[in-house]
């Protein structure tokens, strides 16, 4: 099954265009804010790749993450992509099933090894590995071996970046992001709850032209991407500067497109390029049509103090507790101030009369 | 500690740990202070003890000081820091949903240019009145290190907010995370400290009106 | 039992009291009282910042009263207030603070350190540290009855003076009278005038009186040097007196620590509520202008001003009565800059002109007054303590301002202007009238 062709061969063998395939560079790099400059280097590295085989692990997921990467119009970019890819094993999206699918897992693992791409989705239970196993394999089993032998590790999604919804308190099945079991191999988080679909074919993309892992920031995201905010890039931001503000969803503030912050935005802390790309080809992201950001593409976002209430609210509750700390500050008060009144009580009754003598002697 | 799980703990159990500390201080000062107890005076009074001592809560807001010798730092500089403090503190859109959180309840905020302007005045008052402490004889004298920790806490979420506002390179989360931290620790150390005195003031203020109530002076 | 330093810290512990600890929770060390105290101002010196003169009962509150001094000495932290401190404060808190009350009014937290430092003084006595002129001074008030040493016989010397002057009788013990009058050592010695006035005024007003042989003298050395013990000896020979004659009222006589030692002190010194009332010459004679039973004569045709006597005026609630009689006798009254409430102290009150160690830098404090009263161009000085009277007579000599301004008693200048009625038109005789 081992495919040697080049990306490029594989590419004009399916009738794309030079055209096309230059299109698809360009966007590639300027997502990834490479200059103009660079996209005939990015086409020809891209060109002259050797098409790697790709293992797709999907653990505890909802399958968002690839729905986000499929559910793009034709013909998409992004379907270029997976053409010049050897997706040898997806369980969602191959023919194969049971342990031929297996098989094909195993196959690609030995043919490649070294140096196949595994990308997850998903989070991996560690509470109980049977909560989600396939084949009778556990999850936390399957990516241990399965990443044994890679090149490179993305994890695309909130769940296998950063333990997503699974993870969220109270975490029932102890789920953890890929990075907290594989420690000796490059992580790559394309992180998003789902990821952008462009986010994440621009990784691979970058991985298949430069051979290497792009740069990422200090949670394992690639900076080209996830390097602003969405607050930096939002076209709500002169609102906010300007300290206008909607207060609820449909009031006037929301009609004339005012910042969201007040309902709860979370995109001043959150390293996304929604902003920037959209979503839906393009068409508009979720505060464009009037929705805060959740979050979705930090870790814990789920456990961030909800998602309707603005960022700069107090998580935790503080009523009960500023009425303990009252009572408990009274309390320790008077208790002192009762020792402090007797302590001031006894000097007075030691007091001994000062005489004229005494001040005479002295 | 990730960027996210620091910010999270900022604004969640960090922020109950400082309030917590902060009641508990200031209702065990006050109480510490209160109950030591003083001697009700025997002489006929002339005035009242509460009108006095109320009035002069709020009347010493206003200085009677003519300075001499030492020059106007300590008043205008002092003016201009705690209002533009306060200000801040009290009519940023964003502080006000912060407040909104722990009370239940807002206020209208004031324009953010407004407020950059009032945090540009905090951290120039409260950099005279550091100059002004550390060349000043008087000053000089009586300050020990818990004067320069409690201006470093005061500067510190000054800063930092004036920074988030105008973004600068650092990482927003953490600086906004570093910005609720100071906010945090000048909480913990108001019970500790001088700064105590955003209470206590009005207590000595209290006690000042009504010694001299008694005697029928406003003082 | 004699003094010591562990008595004087003890004494501490007994005054300290919850403003005091307020206060010291609240400073904020912005040194503004230092700009209100003469001391500091004509001098420079940041060691007479008010605050700072509290240093040693300061400690002592955070030893003894905070949960962190408490702790730290329990641990040995803490450093104990020393004899080399006492002796270093010693001149702080009695050379250079007159109790004047100035830093009191402008504290932006609201301290009253004029309180503290009053309280500072019962420490400072009680473990040996007080200047000799007031320990002096104190031991003549309780020993002779007058800190000048002046005994009824120099009384009655000037009681037959002033009867021959005013032609009427100076009533001595009159058992019943309404008012018992109350006078200064210096009153005594130096502005006597001051009986042939006040015998004139009341003898129009036709207000019943008398002085007390037993109890002629106001001042109050003890309060000055700080031991309540004292001043409550003191005060209790006025008491005493007041109810022995059955007065009404006990008037306080020009003299400002004198007012605050019986009026505001003195029921708390001796324990208890006093059967008269208090009432000081000033207020007096406001009311009896404002009931036009004294009626004045002429004016002043110079320029007058009013020194406001601190423990009168600002630590003593009697503010208006002044200016009140002195717009009857002049028609050029000035007020200085800064006045009533927020006047500047003579320098000598509170003791300190009875400590002669504290001479030099007292007159140096006068150059407050003497700005004061620049460009002003006032010939008379008016004033209502004789204390004040003495301090500001030798302040002005001092800065050879003494041709140009005179120093006057504001009673005395009434007196000067009372309108006399014609008594035969009245056919009646008052009770201090001369028969
Ligand atoms: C006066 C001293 C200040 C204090 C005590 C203070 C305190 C706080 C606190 C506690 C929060 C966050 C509340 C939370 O999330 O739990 C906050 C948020 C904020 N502060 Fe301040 N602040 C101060 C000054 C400033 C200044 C001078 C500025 C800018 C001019 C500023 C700008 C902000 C902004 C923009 C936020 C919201 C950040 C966000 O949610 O994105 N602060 N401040
Ligand atoms: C409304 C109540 C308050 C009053 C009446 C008050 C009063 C004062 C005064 C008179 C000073 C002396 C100024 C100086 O040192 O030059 C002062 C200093 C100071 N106050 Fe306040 N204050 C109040 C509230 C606050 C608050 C809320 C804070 C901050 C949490 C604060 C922090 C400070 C600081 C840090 C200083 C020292 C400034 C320096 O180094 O000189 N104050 N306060
Ligand atoms: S809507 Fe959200 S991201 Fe946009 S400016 Fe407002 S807070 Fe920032
Ligand atoms: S706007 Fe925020 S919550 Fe929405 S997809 Fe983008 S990063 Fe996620
Ligand atoms: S009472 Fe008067 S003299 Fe004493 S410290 Fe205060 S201002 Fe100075
Ligand atoms: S004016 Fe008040 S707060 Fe300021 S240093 Fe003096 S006593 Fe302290």
């Amino acid at each position: 099954m081992k495919d040697t062709r080049t990306v490029g061969e594989i590419l004009s063998s399916q009738g794309i265009s030079r055209r096309g395939f230059l299109k698809f560079c360009a966007a590639t790099a300027s997502m990834m804010a490479m200059p103009p400059s660079m996209v005939p280097a990015v086409a020809q590295a891209l060109s002259n790749a050797r098409r790697p085989s790709v293992i797709w692990l999907s653990f505890q997921e909802c399958t968002g993450c690839t729905e986000s990467l499929t559910r793009s119009h034709s013909p998409t970019l992004e379907g270029l992509l997976f053409d010049s890819i050897s997706l040898d094993y997806h369980h969602t999206l191959q023919v194969a099933a049971g342990s031929a699918a297996e098989e094909a897992r195993e196959h690609a693992m030995q043919e490649n090894d070294g140096s196949y791409l595994v990308v997850v989705d998903g989070s991996i239970p560690l509470g109980n590995p049977g909560y989600s196993t396939i084949a009778g394999i556990s999850n936390v089993d399957m990516l241990k071996e399965t990443a044994a032998g890679a090149a490179a590790i993305v994890a695309v999604g909130t769940c296998a970046a950063f333990g997503g919804i699974p993870h969220a308190n109270p975490n029932p099945t102890g789920a953890v992001a890929v990075s907290d079991i594989i420690k000796d191999k490059p992580i790559i988080n394309v992180s998003g709850c789902p990821p952008i679909p462009i986010v994440i074919t621009g990784v691979l993309a970058h991985y298949l032209t430069f051979g290497k892992v792009p740069e990422l920031d200090d949670l394992g995201r690639p900076t080209a991407f996830f390097g602003q905010t969405i607050h930096d890039r939002c076209y709500r931001r002169p609102f906010y500067d300007k300290g206008l503000f909607a207060e609820t969803f449909d009031d006037e503030g929301a009609q004339q497109g005012w910042c969201l912050y007040k309902l709860g935005c979370k995109g001043p802390v959150t390293y996304n390029a929604c902003a920037v790309s959209k979503w839906n080809s393009g068409t508009s992201f979720p505060i464009q049509s009037g929705h805060g950001c959740f979050g979705c593409s930090e870790p814990d976002f789920w456990d961030s103090g909800g998602f309707y209430r603005p960022l700069s609210a107090t998580t935790a509750d503080v009523g009960t507790l500023a009425g303990v700390a009252a009572l408990a500050g009274a309390a320790a008060g008077a208790a002192i101030g009762r020792m402090n009144r007797s302590h001031r009580a006894r000097a007075q009754a030691r007091h001994e009369k000062l005489t004229i003598d005494d001040i005479e002697e002295s | 500690m990730t960027e996210t799980e620091f910010l999270n703990w900022v604004r969640g159990p960090g922020m109950q740990i400082a309030l917590a500390v902060f009641i508990v201080g200031m209702v065990y000062r006050v109480l510490e202070n209160y109950l030591i107890g003083r001697k009700q005076s025997l002489a006929e009074p002339r005035g009242s003890e509460w009108t006095h001592g109320v009035g002069t809560m709020w009347r010493r807001s206003f200085t009677r000081a003519k300075l001499t010798t030492r020059g106007y730092v300590t008043l205008v500089a002092g003016y201009i820091f705690h209002i533009a403090f306060l200000v801040t503190l009290f009519f940023l859109a964003q502080h006000v949903e912060m407040f909104r959180s722990l009370l239940g309840f807002g206020w209208p905020a004031l324009p953010p240019l407004l407020i950059t302007i009032t945090a540009v005045l905090g951290i120039a008052a409260l950099l005279a009145l550091l100059a002004h402490r550390l060349t000043d004889p008087v000053k000089r004298m009586l300050s020990d290190y818990q004067d320069y920790l409690t201006w470093f806490l005061t500067f510190f979420p000054l800063i930092t907010g004036f920074l988030l506002i105008n973004r600068v390179g650092i990482p927003y989360k953490t600086l906004l995370a570093t910005h609720i931290l100071s906010f945090e620790l000048l909480l913990i150390a108001i019970p500790f400290t001088k700064l105590s005195h955003i209470i206590t003031t009005f207590i000595s203020r209290w006690y000042n009106g009504a010694i001299a109530g008694v005697k029928g002076v406003q003082s | 039992m004699s003094t010591s330093l562990e008595r004087g810290i003890r004494t501490w512990v007994a005054q300290i009291d919850a403003p005091i600890a307020s206060f010291f929770t609240s400073c904020v060390h912005c040194g503004i009282c230092a700009d209100a105290c003469l001391f500091f101002t004509e001098t420079g010196d940041p060691k007479y910042t008010p605050i700072h003169k509290l240093e040693p009962m300061r400690r002592v509150w955070q030893q003894e009263y905070t949960f962190w001094g408490r702790l730290a000495k329990r641990l040995g932290f803490s450093k104990p207030v020393t004899e080399d401190e006492l002796k270093e404060w010693e001149p702080l808190v009695y050379d250079s603070c007159t109790l004047c009350g100035r830093c009191s009014m402008v504290c932006p937290v609201g301290n009253d350190i004029t309180y503290m430092i009053r309280k500072m003084r019962e420490g400072m006595v009680a473990a040996g540290y007080a200047p000799e002129g007031l320990k002096a001074a104190t031991s003549r008030s309780i020993r002779i009855g007058s800190p000048m040493g002046v005994r009824l016989p120099a009384l009655q010397a000037q009681i037959k003076a002033a009867e021959a002057e005013t032609g009427l009788t100076v009533p001595l013990d009159q058992e019943g009278a309404d008012y018992l009058m109350l006078l200064s050592s210096a009153e005594i010695m130096q502005f006597s005038e001051i009986i042939s006035a006040v015998t004139r005024i009341f003898d129009e007003a036709k207000v019943s009186w008398t002085l007390a042989s037993k109890a002629f003298e106001a001042t109050n050395s003890g309060m000055q040097i700080g031991s309540s013990d004292l001043a409550a000896q003191l005060v209790q020979r006025i008491v005493d007196a007041a109810e022995a004659l059955k007065v009404k009222y006990v008037i306080s006589p020009e003299c400002g620590h004198a007012y605050t030692a019986l009026r505001w002190e003195g029921p708390n010194l001796v324990g208890r509520a006093y059967p008269f009332k208090v009432i000081h010459i000033l207020e007096l004679l406001d009311e009896l202008r404002a009931e036009g039973r004294l009626k004045t004569d002429g004016f002043e045709d110079q320029r007058v001003t009013f020194h406001d006597p601190c423990q009168i005026v600002r630590r003593g609630g009697i503010v208006e009565p002044p200016r009140n009689l002195l717009n009857m006798v002049a028609k050029d009254f000035v007020e200085m800059e800064e006045h009533g409430i927020m006047n500047w102290c003579c320098g000598g009150g509170g003791g300190v002109s009875a400590n002669e160690r504290a001479d030099p830098i007292r007159r140096k404090a006068f150059d407050r007054k003497k700005h004061q009263l620049e460009g002003m161009g006032v010939a008379k000085l008016v004033t209502a303590c004789s204390n004040c009277r003495n301090m500001l007579e030798e302040g002005l000599e001092d800065n050879h301002l003494d041709e140009d301004i005179e120093v006057v008693g504001l009673a005395e200048m009434l007196a000067e202007h009372l309108a006399v009625s014609n008594r035969a038109d009245t056919g009646e005789s008052t009770s201090t009238a001369k028969e």
